[in-house]
């Protein structure tokens, strides 16, 4: 990070950067012109369906096919019994760790049925429509056991696992001695929270459009987070060097985690597209992507505080059990956030998870990070309340002036100015401090407030810059747009860091072809990509100034690189800014066409100790070596209103602030924390899927029984981001935003909901059952 | 979905016949309801026989009430002044079902004859006696959070979905049917729909072939002033986890006549005449209406996730009738 340029010192006044650029392909999204990866109409496609398992446990004793067979227009069937061989499967660690998947079983490798949905035949066929049909008279004849469907089940074999996440996280943490602190504390609070299942559910179901261009070489349209871990997982599979696998996701109809991996269904639709010989497409019904792609786990967190009578924290200790599959240890690590939110001197926490009939959960939306903050966030309010202090208050006297999980000291930290400017929009002063005592007519109405935080987690990547002598650029890095803005915020930084307009720039992003960028996932895009494309244009300018050095005609010859800038896109002396030139110039005169340039751009610890980190595979575990914790921080605000005889409750205001590094688009942002919050209201109010306890199977696995927040459902949003300049995060001093923007929202929801009605209602989600059968404390 | 043949015709007697002549075939409407459950594979239809063009329209005033045809949209009739004026019960259920989409396309008719959302029934995968009589019900020990308290059996627990059919219940509307024979046939809307007992495969009286031709309600005072009211996990489309479709008439703080049925609660659209005994002649306070919402509430069986109905209901019912008489 030392030697490296940072654009806050080339860029002192942004230009494009940070201002509300409409989208660059808004105008292609309008026109239908943006191109999903199951909109290739290759010639010869044919398409796949799957047909998924009845049972949830058990063996495929024989599978029909001769019904469908007949069917007119179907090309195979194929099952377990003819599927071609894969080189690895992640039914063995090592396999799994090859693969980077994020389950360790892959259906169709045998006759043994794990989960229900979990995929026995996938049928080919000339249409859609018969593979569809031909898929419903595909017979499957089975052996049925008893499954488990969740952890609450008292035959659920519940063990504490060393490791969680394939070893990322300790299954145990300890930090003091929170039991004797605990001990001696003169106020303790001990309270039990309930997160229902949540799945992704992006508008875009998993989509994998496949084709052989030779019999070592595929090309995959991929509905994908990150095409490089989707090249490198199926590389694996398919026993093939990466290169021989071209991954391309151009536009991604949303993801929040569930595309953050290489899921079955896409190495199934590989197989089938080999098997047949012929491009194969293959889409996800709704009901199927319930099923086919991770989702967010069921589990309980019960959280013990100890603290003194002024409200400081003495110590935390934090205990969750979950659900995972039959054969990994997943689970989110909610205990993370819960370490570092506030001064606690002692920590300590536990996880036992649960083996049931269910695929493995996954990362979603902030993973750990919201239903960690759930508890914490709604356990502060308690503590609150007990002690008749300000819910703010509480938290400012708990204020962690350094990180309390390593002792490190924050890169920055705006949470102060967060809760003083979020409390000013909001009004939090008119707040009666009193639960259950503001009405509006027959509505109980309360205010809310909880704490966001995300980590800036450790990442890399590259991009490239071809400058034309004409004055346009094309700037290209692996990485994805999932709707929220990429290929805008890219478009900007690549602007302000050539010195051109917008419209003189091209991004192309989403094809492995291109320099590898990281996984679109755990926020680390903006960031990594940002300094990528910032780096790879001051790679440009060096060399530039190489050529404009060495040319006699030129303003700079024979002046020392060192002393020469870039501004503008002019060339000049920094000392002097009357001596230099225009690229344009120089180029046209050097008979330069173009000229291209790279850049690595790093992101988190790995910025700050220049230890490299692999971009498309785990994460470095660089934290520790860092000066700094690196962190996004924010503040939720929400008003509700609550009919106390109908159990219903809406949120009528809402204002989040958050701060957290330099934001690169106004607009996108705003946009993607209005995303994040509505996100989080979900998960508070009505998201929830129902797992039968007796066939662990899905009873409302569609949109329509599925609930996810409807326009009615959400009031005006007010975002702001306070001004925030972080110099040991990245060359662009961006920490990112996707998922900080649903932290804390539940629990500022709950805690709202509590203080219009006096109820505190601690399972997710908080729907009118809930407050109905929820005493006043 | 299966493949399946398909058949338009303009007149009546041609689709009743096609349907009741043609095994496996059914009517198509609006298509809201059949389409979904054939992707689903719940219902495999051999053929569709298409019955927009058959021409039974219309919503108009009658000598004595409302007559709306049974081919209706269901967003034509919620927005119709003469129903939004004087039925306006039954412009609000239509209005506050499905979503505006789903209400353009959805017919009158056909909205009577939705079928359940329970879980159990839409999944081919899971035993249903409604789906395949005799196969079980996971339902009573399973996931019931949304199933009915109110006409439930040993059989079956699955809650009628819809609305319009609430509110037709509670203003005494009768339905007119056509059987193949070109036989028509009038059946008041609350001996329509059929509780599941232990044949819960049969949700309604129609017989094979027959078609709703239209639904035609008495003008009454209990009508024009009467009122709609849906409570749900989310604002806006989402079924109801209890709903009430209430009519007062009432002179000098005494009900005159009332009319109550519940939605979200009751294997059919359930009319309440314990409720409405106990409003009639009885002054239009609180204390009345608890007492109405007592009685129709009083045979509830809930099951274990679905108890809050109970209660729910009956505050539904209470809020509605206070809304009502406060208007």
């Amino acid at each position: 990070m030392e030697n490296e340029p940072a654009f806050f010192e080339t860029s002192p006044t942004p230009g494009v950067v940070g201002k509300p650029l409409n989208r660059v392909d808004g105008r292609d999204k309008v026109m239908g012109k943006a191109k999903y990866s199951a909109e290739y109409p290759l010639p010869g496609l044919v398409y796949g369906v799957l047909k998924t398992s009845d049972i949830a446990k058990g063996r495929v004793q024989s599978i029909d096919t001769s019904l469908a067979m007949k069917e007119p227009g179907v090309v195979q069937i194929l099952t377990h019994l003819n599927l071609p061989k894969l080189a690895k499967t992640p039914n063995d660690p090592e396999g799994k760790k090859a693969i980077g998947a994020p389950m360790g079983f892959l259906p169709m490798t045998s006759d043994v049925i794990h989960y229900a949905g979990q995929p026995v035949a996938l049928v080919v066929a000339d249409t859609f429509e018969r593979a569809t049909q031909a898929a419903a008279l595909v017979r499957v004849n089975y052996a049925a056991e008893a499954p488990i469907a969740a952890y609450t089940d008292k035959r659920a074999r519940l063990f504490n696992p060393e490791k969680i996440q394939d070893g990322k996280q300790d299954g145990y943490t300890r930090r003091g001695d929170a039991q004797a602190a605990l001990a001696s504390a003169p106020i303790k609070l001990t309270a039990t929270y309930t997160h229902a299942i949540n799945h992704h559910n992006p508008m875009e179901p998993g989509a994998t459009t496949a084709i052989w261009e030779a019999p070592d070489r595929v090309t995959v349209y991929e509905s994908t987070q990150g095409v490089t871990r989707t090249q490198k997982a199926l590389a694996a599979y398919l026993g093939l060097p990466q290169d021989q696998v071209r991954v391309i996701t151009k536009f991604l109809g949303g993801g929040f985690g569930c595309k953050g991996s290489c899921w079955p269904h896409t190495v199934l639709t590989v197989q089938a597209a080999k098997a047949v010989g012929r491009p194969v497409k293959l889409v996800l019904s709704r009901k199927q992507q319930f099923t086919s792609m991770g989702h967010r786990e069921d589990q309980t967190q019960t959280l013990t505080l100890g603290a003194s009578k002024e409200g400081k924290l003495l110590a935390l200790i934090h205990e969750k059990t979950s659900t995972t599959s039959p054969w990994d240890n997943y689970a989110e690590a909610n205990s993370k956030i819960i370490n570092l939110l506030y001064d606690s001197p002692t920590f300590e926490s536990h996880y036992e998870l649960g083996r049931a009939n269910v695929m493995t959960s996954t990362f979603t939306r902030a993973p750990g990070e919201a239903p960690g903050s759930f508890a914490i966030e709604c356990s502060m309010d308690d503590l609150a309340y007990q002690l008749g202090i300000d819910p703010i208050e509480i938290r400012l006297r708990n204020y962690a002036e350094k990180d309390p999980s390593t002792g490190q000291p924050w890169s920055s930290k705006s949470l102060r100015q967060c809760y003083a400017r979020g409390a000013e929009l909001f009004g939090w002063s008119k707040r009666n401090p009193k639960a259950g005592a503001t009405r509006n007519g027959r509505l109980l109405v309360g205010y809310g407030m909880a704490t966001a935080s995300y980590p800036v987690h450790n990442s890399q990547g590259t991009a490239r810059v071809r400058l034309y002598a004409d004055g346009h650029a094309v700037v290209q890095a692996g990485a994805t747009d999932l709707g929220t803005g990429t290929y805008t915020v890219m478009t900007q930084v690549a602007a302000d860091s050539l010195g051109l307009a917008p419209d003189k720039i091209r991004f192309e992003l989403g094809d492995t072809k291109l320099p590898t960028a990281p996984n679109s996932g755990g926020s680390v895009a903006a960031g990594t990509v940002s300094s990528s494309v910032y780096m790879a244009a001051q790679d440009v300018w060096e060399r530039l100034t190489k050529v404009a050095i060495k040319d006699p005609k030129s303003p700079l010859f024979q002046a020392k690189a060192e002393d020469v800038t870039a501004e503008n896109g002019r060339l000049q002396l920094k000392k002097d800014a009357a001596k230099g030139e225009h690229f344009m110039a120089l180029m046209k005169r050097a008979g330069m066409d173009d000229i291209e340039g790279s850049g690595q751009g790093k992101y988190g610890a790995g910025y700050e100790t220049g230890r490299p980190s692999n971009p498309a595979g785990p994460q470095n575990n660089t934290e520790s070596e860092a000066k700094h914790s690196m962190h996004s921080f924010g503040a939720h605000f929400c008003e509700v209103q609550v009919d106390p005889d109908l159990g219903t409750v809406r949120v009528t205001r809402w204002v989040s602030v958050h701060g957290a590094g330099r934001i690169l688009n106004a607009k996108t942002a705003r946009s993607q924390i209005i995303g994040g919050s509505i996100f989080g209201i979900g998960a508070a109010l009505m998201e929830a899927t129902a797992r039968d306890p007796h066939y662990a199977r899905y009873t409302n696995a569609d949109l329509g029984d599925y609930h996810i927040p409807v326009n009615a459902d959400i009031p005006d949003m007010t975002v702001e981001f306070i001004d925030e300049h972080d110099p040991y995060i990245n060359a662009m001093g961006v920490k990112g935003i996707g998922e900080i923007s649903m932290v804390g929202v539940t629990a500022a929801v709950a805690n709202a909901v509590f203080h219009a009605t006096g109820k505190r209602v601690r399972d997710l989600p908080i729907t009118p059952d809930k407050i109905l059968s929820t005493k006043s404390v | 979905m299966n493949n399946f043949s398909y058949l338009q015709t303009s007149q009546a007697k041609d689709a009743t016949a096609a349907v009741a002549g043609t095994k496996g075939a059914a009517f198509i409407a609006g298509g809201t309801t059949v389409l979904d459950l054939m992707k689903l594979n719940v219902e495999n239809h051999s053929q569709l026989v298409d019955i927009n063009m058959v021409p039974f329209k219309g919503i108009e005033q009658t000598a004595d009430g409302l007559r709306i045809g049974a081919l209706e949209r269901m967003s034509d009739v919620g927005e119709h002044p003469l129903v939004v004026q004087n039925y306006p019960v039954i412009s609000q259920a239509l209005l506050l079902a499905a979503s505006p989409q789903l209400r353009n396309m959805a017919s009158i008719g056909g909205n009577l004859l939705q079928r359940t959302r329970c879980g159990y029934f839409r999944d081919v995968a899971f035993p249903c006696n409604k789906r395949n009589p005799g196969s079980g019900c996971p339902a009573q020990e399973g996931e019931n959070r949304n199933l009915a308290i109110l006409g439930g059996s040993k059989a079956c627990i699955a809650t009628h979905p819809g609305d319009l059919g609430v509110a037709l219940a509670a203003l005494d509307a009768v339905l007119l049917l056509e059987n193949a024979k070109g036989k028509q046939r009038r059946v008041p809307l609350v001996d329509f729909h059929v509780v599941p007992g232990n044949t819960p495969q049969r949700e309604t009286v129609l017989e094979p072939g027959e078609l709703i031709v239209s639904v035609t309600v008495p003008a009454a005072a209990h009508a024009r002033k009467s009122k709609y009211l849906k409570v749900r996990d989310r604002a806006s489309y989402a079924f109801a986890l209890a709903s009430a479709a209430v009519g007062l008439d009432v002179q000098s703080g005494q009900i005159r006549s009332a009319r109550v049925a519940l939605g979200g609660v009751g294997t059919k659209p359930w009319r309440s005449v314990a409720a409405e005994k106990i409003l009639t002649g009885a002054p239009a306070t609180e204390a009345t209406f608890r007492a109405a919402a007592a009685a129709a509430l009083r045979d509830a069986q809930p099951r274990e996730q679905n108890r809050f109905k109970v209660e729910l209901a009956q505050n539904t019912l209470v809020r509605a009738l206070l809304e009502l008489s406060a208007a």
